[in-house]
């Protein structure tokens, strides 16, 4: 045995390897019970939250009808890094894609993440998402994704219900984390005023996922997810079978239709003209259609019926008659003599209709006599009452805003034009405050000049005027059905009241039946409906005068209100007027008389809008009827 | 001497246990690592790691068969043929270069029905024969130049063969010989000119400004010059030491600056600096797994870093932040236990010998069996380059099992006949 000089060394040895054991134990020491730090990344790492998308509510129309409703389509997913072997022949085969096609939607797809899925295409059709789904398994890194998509069955409305889109980066920005790109909200009409209601809730799951983001089961089984709380269902107020009534008798002309149900301001139908069909903007065809909208020289995505404004003309001789009426400087009987025009300060006022002299408000009003409500506004703005004229005007807009006028009125749509009425300042600020009188703003008796209203605003008022002196806000909502919590909310309404006396409705109102009975609207009559109301045919800059119609029936408690524009179409009696009288007769009676059906096809089958894009002009008439 | 009666007698039964231990925790980690939903663990049907478990428990049934042999095999057999079974070994390394099956994109491995063999990983068993038989030869010197080449050789020889073979993290391992020849008499200033090499080189790539370093050297020379002013071959001495670091460290800068990039960035990863992201993935995952283990990890099988295969080589390479992350610091540290108390009573069991071979042949399996736990357990908390090599008796892998089987027991049963005079 050879003699052992080096066995001091053995402690060498063992103290080396304590030394590093040491250092081991110190670094995991740090490691599992100083820093926290990796507690979290690991938690990052593995468990993602994942949003639940809740089902969009449904709509129905006022009948119970369904309008709106959910189909699943179909989006293709892609995974780069798992779909090298795939068969990219026939899976552009399948999917009507050339190879070119196919390698920038990869590339894409892998600009993305090489190892994240994303979508490769968006919204396949059903047909084509069951061909991929069969041959599935030739393309591995390929998968589908069930999204749902909104569809209108009625083709029509399509300025009420809106449309949904991807949600803008400022909503991402302000909704707290709750919208990511790519998530679907309303972005007009009702989809998006009552976002909140028909959206409903997100929920939250957490799941496990592995290096390549694959899903692979629940975390904590499920105790911290929240489930998806479902839309609202809404209940319009809408008549789809009106609407698409409406939207028929006002094809291919430029204008609007809007009807009320005066006892509740409950909105029938609302037609903005020329339409479009609201699954145009459904799906992946959104994008491309949206752009040939915006750019329609028609503007198909303007909502006439609560956007446009107008002067309101003629229809506007009912209220000058109440206002007068109510501050007592003309009764009920009061004569305006009439020669076909008005000589008052200098200014040649004609009157367009060849009548007997108007010797009371009804007859005014059946006549549109121009010269007789140019007097009634006379004798309201140089009521002795007032010395100043800021004081008499100031009272006679405070009456056309008691209606509801020359502000939004509050429609649950997201965009609402004001109208206006002009204030006391304005006239102030143009002329000095010496400087107007009674004649610079004469127009106004005749409804011209600087007011506007809305079609919605009109409807509103002639649903006053049939209630005799208030309405409740319109409205497109009846009410909300709470799927989850099974109960239905109603919007909360209240009667807002007009300052003008109810009595002074009486004569007014007969002076409104009068006008279909025996006067400009007579062609309009129809049998066994006291349909009141006023033709108006607006001077505007644009071309041709508007053709106006606003009324209500049946005269004594009425069940409808409306307001009728058709844009450049001459007198009100031509076109507002006959397509006012078939929509209410259609909504009363749900069925138009057959001696009318003449009527009915002549103003189906008119096409105004060759007119409007060639620019010709139909003879310039010079009245209000 | 009188011959022993029943060879279980001499057996040392606390090595025997701390193997088993380790084998078995090796088998329920990589059940864990490797573990889904209704796996059983002895599943070898199926192309992905499911199989590892159920492929790992034949191996270690083949283990104990082939540990139970060496038990019986005389000691003396391996003594005798030290050399022959080492020089047999040199040219089949060689041969399975050309005729060897490819794996893991090395061709290194032998097929042997369904099972394969790395001959590589045996290579540490022969060469620790190798050596054991030449150290404990009469005469042999390893302070004299030419016993120290003779026995350089006999290590560097199979060394350079894995190393063509590709398989560097393999070779690396052999450098722990020097741990034997330190213990058989190699001069000290070896192991401290390697330690102060790695020490160096370590500062030079830390550190962010070469003069840092030399101003350090200087202050640090000049501080002793002053206290031994008087002894002039001192001051000599350390002056010329200073003056070497500060060469050193330039140098190792200078080829670091001139390293292709990939080289640099595995540099990088082990030191720490910030890369590219990515680069790190698998040092960084590793930690993130073994840190979120806290005191008492995540629970067996719950562990979500490894369950979820965000650290890869989870089996193999990796089986210790497996561990780190559903044990916490009380199993990891339970595993450093282990290992220090396995080579603690090897090296004790090593300086009983009365032979000289059983004694070298001992320190070989400690040296060995150390640098594999140094380099993989490192690896895994980040303090050690990332060098792909197993954890002894833990990691998942046939060959490496057998190896280390082969290894350990060939050690126990020499010391079972300790009490017979070989040679």
């Amino acid at each position: 045995m050879n003699k052992d000089l080096f066995q001091n060394r053995y402690n060498v040895v063992r103290i080396i390897i304590l030394v590093f054991a040491s250092v081991f134990v110190l670094r995991l020491a740090y490691l599992q019970l100083f820093e926290k730090k990796y507690d979290k990344i690991a938690f990052d790492n593995a468990i993602k939250e994942v949003e639940v998308y809740p089902t969009r509510g449904l709509v129905y129309d006022r009948k119970g009808e369904l309008i709106v409703y959910n189909e699943a389509i179909y989006d293709i997913m892609v995974t780069p890094r798992l779909a090298k072997t795939a068969d990219s022949n026939k899976i552009c085969s399948l999917l009507k894609l050339t190879m070119e096609d196919y390698s920038t939607r990869m590339a894409k797809a892998r600009q993305y993440s090489a190892h994240k899925a994303s979508v490769f295409m968006k919204q396949v059709s059903l047909e084509d998402y069951q061909r991929f789904e069969e041959s599935q398994y030739l393309f591995p890194g390929f998968d589908g994704q069930v999204r749902t998509i909104r569809k209108y069955p009625h083709n029509c409305a399509a300025v009420i219900l809106g449309d949904v889109g991807e949600v803008d980066d400022n909503l991402i920005k302000n909704s707290n984390g709750y919208y990511k790109p790519g998530d679907y909200v309303g972005q007009s009409g009702l989809e998006r005023f009552y976002e909140k209601e028909l959206g409903g809730t997100q929920g939250k799951k957490f799941i496990y996922v592995d290096v390549h983001n694959r899903e692979q089961g629940r975390f904590a089984e499920g105790k911290y997810d929240t489930a998806a709380i479902a839309g609202d269902n809404l209940y319009s107020t809408i008549d789809i079978k009106l609407q698409e009534y409406g939207e028929q008798l006002m094809a291919n002309k430029k204008g609007s239709i809007i009807a009320i149900e005066p006892e509740t301001g409950e909105i029938l139908c609302m037609v903005s003209s020329p339409g479009y069909d609201p699954n145009l903007l459904c799906g992946a065809i959104r994008g491309e259609n949206f752009k040939k909208l915006v750019f329609d020289s028609l503007k198909p995505l303007f909502n006439r019926a609560t956007m446009a404004t107008y002067s309101p003309g003629s229809t506007f001789k009912p209220l000058v008659g109440l206002i007068s009426l109510n501050e007592g400087v003309q009764g009920e009987i009061y004569t305006v003599p009439c020669n076909g025009f008005y000589p008052f300060a200098g200014l040649s006022l004609k009157c367009s209709h060849h009548h007997p002299w108007a010797t009371n408000i009804e007859y005014a009003l059946a006549q549109s006599c121009n010269p007789y409500f140019w007097q009634t506004f006379r004798n309201a703005i140089e009521n002795p009452k007032y010395t100043r004229i800021q004081d008499s005007y100031g009272q006679w807009s405070d009456y056309c805003r008691s209606f509801g006028l020359g502000a939004k009125l509050g429609i649950d749509l997201p965009s609402e034009a004001r109208g206006n009425i002009p204030s006391i300042n304005y006239y102030n600020k143009i002329y000095g405050e010496k400087g107007w009188h009674s004649a610079t703003i004469i127009s106004l008796g005749i409804g011209q000049g600087e007011i506007l209203v809305t079609p919605l605003q009109l409807a509103n008022f002639y649903a006053a005027v049939g209630n005799h002196g208030w309405y409740i806000k319109p409205h497109l909502v009846k009410t909300f059905q709470k799927v989850h919590e099974k109960r239905e909310v109603k919007p909360d309404l209240k009667k807002n009241y007009a300052t003008i006396d109810t009595r002074w409705y009486i004569p007014v109102n007969d002076g409104l039946r009068q006008v279909v009975e025996a006067g400009t609207a007579i062609e309009s009559k129809i049998d066994g409906i006291s349909l009141c109301g006023k033709t108006g045919t607006v001077q505007n800059s644009h071309g041709d005068h508007h053709s106006v119609f606003a009324g209500f029936a049946p005269k004594d408690n009425p069940k409808i209100a409306i307001a009728v524009v058709v844009e450049n179409a001459g007198f009100g009696a031509t076109y507002g007027c006959p397509i006012a009288s078939l929509l209410v007769e259609k909504y009363i009676n749900d069925t138009v008389a057959s001696n009318r059906l003449a009527k009915e096809k002549k103003m189906m089958e008119t096409n105004l809008l060759d007119k409007y894009a060639l620019g010709k002009n139909m003879p310039v008439t010079n009245g209000h009827h | 001497m009188r011959k022993e009666e029943k060879f279980t007698g001499n057996i040392d039964w606390v090595t025997v246990l701390i193997y088993v231990a380790l084998v078995l925790i090796g088998w329920a980690a990589i059940y864990s690592a490797v573990y889904t939903e209704g796996l059983s663990p002895f599943n070898t049907v199926g192309r992905d790691t499911t199989v590892n478990t159920g492929k790992q428990f034949q191996w270690i049934i083949a283990s104990a068969i082939f540990a139970a042999i060496i038990l019986i095999i005389d000691g003396k057999f391996f003594v005798t043929f030290s050399y022959v079974i080492y020089g047999v070994f040199i040219p089949l390394l060689i041969g399975v270069m050309f005729f060897g099956a490819e794996s893991h994109g090395q061709r290194n491995w032998i097929r042997i029905g369904g099972f394969q063999m790395q001959p590589s990983e045996l290579v540490k068993f022969t060469t620790s024969l190798a050596v054991a038989k030449y150290l404990s030869t009469l005469n042999v010197d390893i302070r004299r130049w030419r016993d120290k080449w003779i026995a350089f050789a006999i290590i560097g020889v199979p060394m350079l063969i894995v190393i063509v073979q590709g398989d560097a993290g393999s070779a690396i391992v052999f450098v722990v010989f020097a741990l034997v020849l330190f213990r058989e008499g190699l001069e000290s200033w070896y192991l401290i000119v390697g330690g102060s090499v790695i020490f160096l080189s370590l500062l030079a790539l830390i550190v962010p400004h070469l003069w840092y370093l030399w101003v350090a050297f200087s202050l640090i020379a000049a501080f002793l010059i002053y206290f031994n002013f008087k002894n002039r071959r001192l001051v000599y001495a350390i002056a010329g030491i200073a003056l070497i670091a500060s060469v050193y460290v330039t140098g190792v800068n200078f080829i670091f600056d001139h390293l292709k990039p990939h080289q640099k960035d595995r540099i990088n990863v082990l030191l720490g600096k910030e890369v590219e992201k990515g680069k790190d993935w698998n040092i960084r995952q590793s930690i993130i797994a073994i840190g979120s283990g806290g005191l008492t990890g995540k629970g067996y099988l719950q562990g979500t870093q490894t369950k979820l295969k965000f650290v890869p080589e989870q089996s193999t390479d990796f089986i210790y932040s497996s561990i780190g992350e559903e044990f916490g610091f009380v199993g990891s540290v339970l595993i450093i236990g282990l290992f220090v108390a396995l080579l603690m009573r090897l090296m004790y069991l090593s300086e009983r010998q009365r032979s000289k071979y059983s004694r070298v042949y001992g320190y070989c399996v400690v040296s060995i069996l150390f640098f594999h736990f140094l380099i993989n357990v490192g690896m895994a908390i980040g303090v050690a380059p990332v060098i792909g090599i197993p954890l002894p008796f833990i990691s998942y892998g046939g060959s490496s099992l057998l190896a280390f089987t082969l290894l350990l027991f060939v050690f126990i049963r020499l010391d079972s006949q300790r009490l017979e005079v070989l040679r």
